[in-house]
């Protein structure tokens, strides 16, 4: 793969968990613990969803074959998708939805904090758009999950629940393949150890702050989002998102 | 709009003359156009009044959330879903900033919307029709959100300072969500294919009779409009306001292409505005009372919201007790 492949094909990793935790999150419109609540979760999936869209635009510049960045959201199917499998779990109860967002915003926060300094400008631009909204988003799900984990007895076995049932999908977020081994040697995309390490300590950080317990160093790990082999979830999401585009073909305009 | 049929409370309006002092002080003011404000005297009634419109107002915009939720999961490109996204967020806005400003007259949001989930408080009847196409997301723009402008342009003049102020600040955002949503039946209308044109005729049909109701009864059945106006937290009669929609909507409609199912509307030369036919009034005040086709849906989502919810914001205050002690003794 060469460096360009591997760089549209990293671009699509990060447009695809953005958009669909963008998703996941619309699905919870109307259904939010309090209207705060509503709004706070449609502004960070406002946030994701534009920033696909903005790592979309520019996947389908490089790859130049006429795709647009609505082409790469809509007409995919799952195993072409290289979101993270964490991003495509249910919303299960509130105390899964902020789990699935705090770990999700670590990498993500971290993720972006390198890539600012990524020597590809229009990636770097991008991400330090990004990175303003992924402060928030960081600084609100892990206070969530503190609030959660040390708010009452019934939130705090639902939180250490929910930390417990995510966790397996974890390993993804800081363990990289190839591609991005090939990135990151060449100065455009973030460094192994120092990605892992810094998601590490933050979350180590926020849950023992939220008194809740660490899970095993060696837990087992299930992997392969950013390779196309998704959960079972994915399909259904994006019959759901797709839905319009894929009955319609001939259609030019929406 | 988004409040119909406001209980005022009040049988018989009082000349100044019947008024005690307070009364009449209060009266002369709102008749001289300066604003309520939450600390000044009120009369009770127009205080209950005020929180029965406002909170009918602010349910109506969570409530309002969920026809648009309906289809923010299959919005079908991009800048849509975003479009879509930022509305209903906006929805959420406006519904916090008048629960705020009901909060100013001493009412509990938590017991209103309980209220609102035992079938005591009312919300917009236009949020009990489904959503069943992608062009419905323009047409509620277009139409619903339009009908709303109508009304709330109005409201911005409203006795009450707080819900005054409120009024201008969603005016502004309500706006800019007709265009979208006009811009959508346009652009399906121009350059969509014959099935995408059939969707935008289809939801039309759907939402022109609903949307000419949001405006509530008629005149002569309108029972607490007349001490509401005295007051002025209603400034124009719903009569007078459902022709001025459609008055303002006819020549948008003709522009699409597209019709209005009322063989009646058309235009009149001698009195200068449209002349349409009547509303069903059987079907308004059945979807009032809970027998829309959505009613129990919406509600039952709301209520499962909230109560699944409790744990959570359970959790929330215990931690942000807990956080005061721990200051506290470090202190």
């Amino acid at each position: 793969m060469d460096q360009q492949q591997a760089l549209q094909e990293y671009l699509l990793r990060l447009g695809d968990s953005a958009l669909i935790l963008g998703q996941r999150l619309c699905e919870l419109c109307g259904k939010a613990p309090a209207v705060e609540e509503e709004m706070a979760l449609m502004n960070v999936a406002l946030d994701l969803v534009g920033q696909a869209r903005n790592w979309y635009e520019y996947a389908a510049e490089l790859e130049n074959q006429g795709r647009s960045a609505d082409d790469l959201a809509y007409l995919r199917d799952a195993h072409e998708y290289r979101n993270l499998l964490l991003v495509e779990q249910p919303n299960g109860n509130y105390a899964v939805t902020m789990a699935r967002q705090f770990f999700y915003d670590a990498w993500h926060y971290f993720t972006l904090k390198a890539l600012v300094e990524s020597s590809d400008e229009r990636l770097a631009g991008i991400a330090a758009k990004a990175l303003k909204e992924v402060t928030y988003h960081l600084r609100r799900s892990s206070e969530w999950v503190k609030r959660l984990g040390d708010g009452t007895e019934e939130s705090h076995a639902k939180m250490q629940e929910a930390v417990e049932l995510l966790w397996r999908f974890t390993g993804e977020l800081t363990s990289t393949d190839e591609v991005e081994k090939q990135l990151a040697t060449a100065g455009l995309a973030p460094n192994e150890e120092q990605l892992a390490c810094d998601w590490q300590g933050l979350v180590e950080a926020v849950l023992s702050e939220a008194t809740l317990e660490l899970q095993p160093e060696d837990a087992w790990m299930y992997k392969g989002g950013k390779q196309g082999e998704h959960t079972e979830h994915l399909g259904y999401i994006l019959a759901e998102m797709q839905f319009l585009p894929r009955a319609y073909p001939d259609a030019k305009i929406w | 709009m988004y409040a119909q049929l406001v209980e005022t409370g009040v049988k018989k309006i009082k000349s100044l003359e019947e008024m005690t002092p307070e009364e009449r002080n209060f009266q002369e003011k709102v008749d001289a156009e300066v604003k309520i404000e939450p600390k000044n005297w009120m009369p009770d009634a127009y205080r209950k009044t005020l929180v029965r419109q406002i909170s009918q107002h602010a349910h109506s915009e969570v409530v309002g959330m969920l026809p648009e939720g309906n289809w923010v999961t299959r919005a079908p490109t991009l800048k849509r879903k975003l479009q879509l996204m930022a509305k209903i967020q906006d929805e959420a806005g406006h519904g916090l900033y008048l629960y705020s400003a009901m909060e100013t007259l001493g009412a509990d949001r938590d017991e209103e919307i309980e209220k609102l989930h035992q079938g005591k408080a009312k919300y917009s009847s236009i949020f009990n029709y489904p959503t069943l196409n992608w062009a419905d997301m323009g047409t509620v723009g277009w139409l619903v959100d339009g009908a709303a402008i109508v009304n709330q342009v109005v409201l911005q003049r409203t006795s009450y300072g707080p819900y005054s102020r409120a009024m201008i600040r969603i005016c502004k955002e309500e706006s800019f969500h007709q265009r979208q949503g006009y811009q959508i039946l346009l652009d399906l209308m121009r350059e969509g294919t014959e099935e995408q044109k059939q969707m935008v005729q289809d939801s039309i049909n759907r939402f022109w009779w609903p949307s000419l109701m949001m405006f509530g009864p008629s005149d002569d059945q309108s029972p607490n409009s007349q001490q509401s106006m005295a007051w002025k937290i209603k400034r124009k009669s719903n009569d007078e306001l459902r022709q001025m929609f459609i008055d303002q909507t006819v020549p948008q409609l003709e522009f699409l292409g597209c019709t209005a199912p009322d063989p009646d509307l058309k235009w009149n030369e001698e009195t200068g505005h449209y002349d349409f036919g009547e509303i069903d009034w059987q079907e308004f005040y059945e979807v009032l009372k809970g027998n829309g086709p959505c009613n129990q849906e919406r509600i039952a989502t709301r209520k499962k919201a909230i109560d699944e919810g409790t744990w959570v914001r359970q959790a929330a205050k215990a931690y942000a007790e807990k956080q005061q002690q721990k200051q506290q003794s470090a202190a």
